[in-house]
């Protein structure tokens, strides 16, 4: 092994070193989120330009783009799950005998609930894949493979347990971003005892954004019955199309989800 | 002057190698004048007569500058009062009937000696691996042919201030030394003097710390809240700084 390998095995074994590892991935997927936020927010311009959004998204650098930002995703979340659960482990082996009396001066809830919060938006997250991007019901796929991501979107948080689960699933993301964003700037060693102030009302106002922004699209669809109608449009257009496709052939899925 | 009665719920632990407990105390007719150390005093004296085991604890200059003393008052290291040490606080805080709860500071880098006494020499290794200069002694250069900046100098003997009791490895979730560390590094680093070996000190005091089994910072600031010396968690985010200027210079240069 060379000595800079050796430098960086040493790096992440140490505590800071493994913390930065946590703050520098949690940027990228701080930002992220604010990225994926604001490109959800088209739902609400309508589905014709969140289609073509959907459709960019897909295309962009020959659909090489979006595999790119995918395996950076999964590389950077994998990086910080590793870390925080291994810094975990190690906290928890830094203090073998509680306190019988156990007090707490300021920690605030969220910073001593990470690691859950952190672990059921996992869960989310997961979750979250299965129904939206590899789309495991029949239903949402029909939906997207006609090239109607608007109306995939629409028809999934139609179903009230997904919806409360991903209003529960952001109340806890907004937890987690409110101690997350903070500890980023501490970590990073950018904060100082002139900035603590803005940086933790930073934190908070984007915790909140982002939760009032993803809750947003859930809080509409299912309980305000928004798209209803015109999901129901959508629906008897794929109907014709799929019985135009077994009639002539003409059109199969897959062309027609390319032909934006 | 008036008298209190309380309960004091305190941990009794013969050795590191028996069982500890929480054993429950009846102190009546404390003055509210009394320190909380000398109403340890009191309780002790009585377990004395009574043919007992006093209850050992750590103290020693009792006016709040020498950081031996090291007990966890309802659950908060040094009490829930501010910029104190606990021998700096007096039972004119407590009214008659309160319950008391006495404990050591918990980590698995201070080993329990006795009752609330523990071991604290890692925080000495700790500075023995990086928290010094070196310097020939016997020919000093003039005071002030080295200028400091004036926020420097500040800063430095802010952080210059800790007396190293524990007290922030004992408030934290973590058991993390982050707070002791940083203050002990920014102290020299800060300073021309110090600049030298710089890196040298961050990277020996934060790996020795690591060592001796002290947990990881999660910034959850309980160090500060419970400091007697009210060291500013900034030092932290210095050191985090400071570490990944010296891990990349130790790989790369």
């Amino acid at each position: 092994m060379s000595k800079a390998t050796c430098s960086l095995c040493q790096f992440w074994q140490s505590s800071i070193g493994k913390k930065l590892v946590v703050a520098v991935t949690g940027l990228f997927l701080v930002l992220f989120l604010a990225g994926h936020l604001a490109g959800n927010m088209l739902i609400f311009q309508g589905s014709e330009d969140f289609d073509h959004y959907a459709h960019f998204l897909h295309n962009m650098v020959h659909g090489w783009g979006i595999w790119g930002f995918r395996i950076m995703m999964l590389g950077a979340l994998a990086l910080h799950i590793i870390a925080t659960i291994q810094l975990t482990q190690a906290n928890r082996a830094a203090r073998p005998a509680r306190y019988e009396s156990d007090n707490t001066m300021v920690a605030s809830k969220s910073s001593r609930m990470m690691v859950w919060s952190g672990l059921t938006i996992l869960v989310f997250f997961v979750f979250h894949i299965l129904h939206y991007t590899v789309r495991t019901s029949a239903e949402l796929a029909e939906l997207a493979n006609h090239g109607y991501n608007w109306a995939m979107t629409i028809a999934g948080f139609q179903n009230v347990l997904v919806s409360v689960f991903y209003i529960f699933a952001m109340t806890l993301l907004c937890s987690h971003l409110s101690h997350g964003v903070a500890s980023i700037f501490q970590t990073l060693g950018l904060r100082s005892r002139k900035t603590a102030g803005a940086i933790q009302t930073f934190s908070k106002a984007y915790a909140v954004i982002i939760w009032l922004g993803f809750i947003s699209i859930p809080v509409a669809v299912c309980f305000l019955g928004y798209g209803k109608e015109e999901l129901k449009e959508v629906r008897a257009k794929v109907a014709v199309e799929k019985a135009a496709a077994k009639d002539g052939d003409s059109c199969c899925p897959k062309t027609c989800s390319d032909k934006h | 002057m008036s008298k209190l009665n309380l309960t004091l719920k305190v941990w009794r632990q013969a050795s590191q190698k028996e069982e500890g407990r929480i054993e429950t105390y009846d102190a009546k007719d404390i003055p509210i004048e009394a320190s909380f150390l000398e109403m340890l005093d009191i309780v002790n004296e009585r377990v004395i007569n009574d043919g007992g085991e006093p209850i050992h604890f750590d103290h020693d200059c009792r006016e709040g500058i020498c950081g031996q003393c090291s007990l966890t008052v309802n659950g908060i290291p040094h009490s829930k009062d501010r910029g104190i040490t606990v021998c700096q606080l007096h039972m004119r805080k407590f009214k008659s009937g309160d319950t008391i709860w006495i404990e050591p500071f918990r980590a698995k880098a201070f080993p329990l000696l006795r009752d609330l006494i523990v071991d604290r020499s890692a925080f000495d290794r700790i500075v023995a691996a990086g928290g010094y200069i070196d310097v020939r002694t016997g020919s000093a250069q003039d005071a002030n042919a080295l200028p400091v900046a004036k926020t420097k100098a500040d800063a430095s003997m802010d952080a210059a201030a800790c007396i190293g009791c524990g007290a922030c490895v004992a408030a934290c979730k973590n058991a993390s030394a982050m707070l002791f560390v940083s203050a002990k590094a920014a102290h020299l680093n800060l300073l021309p003097q110090g600049a030298p070996e710089k890196d040298a000190r961050v990277l020996g005091m934060v790996r020795k710390m690591e060592e001796e089994g002290f947990g990881n910072c999660t910034n959850f600031y309980e160090c500060e809240a419970v400091c007697p010396k009210e060291i500013s968690v900034d030092n932290i985010a210095r050191l985090n700084r400071d570490f990944a200027i010296a891990s990349a210079r130790e790989a790369l240069v």
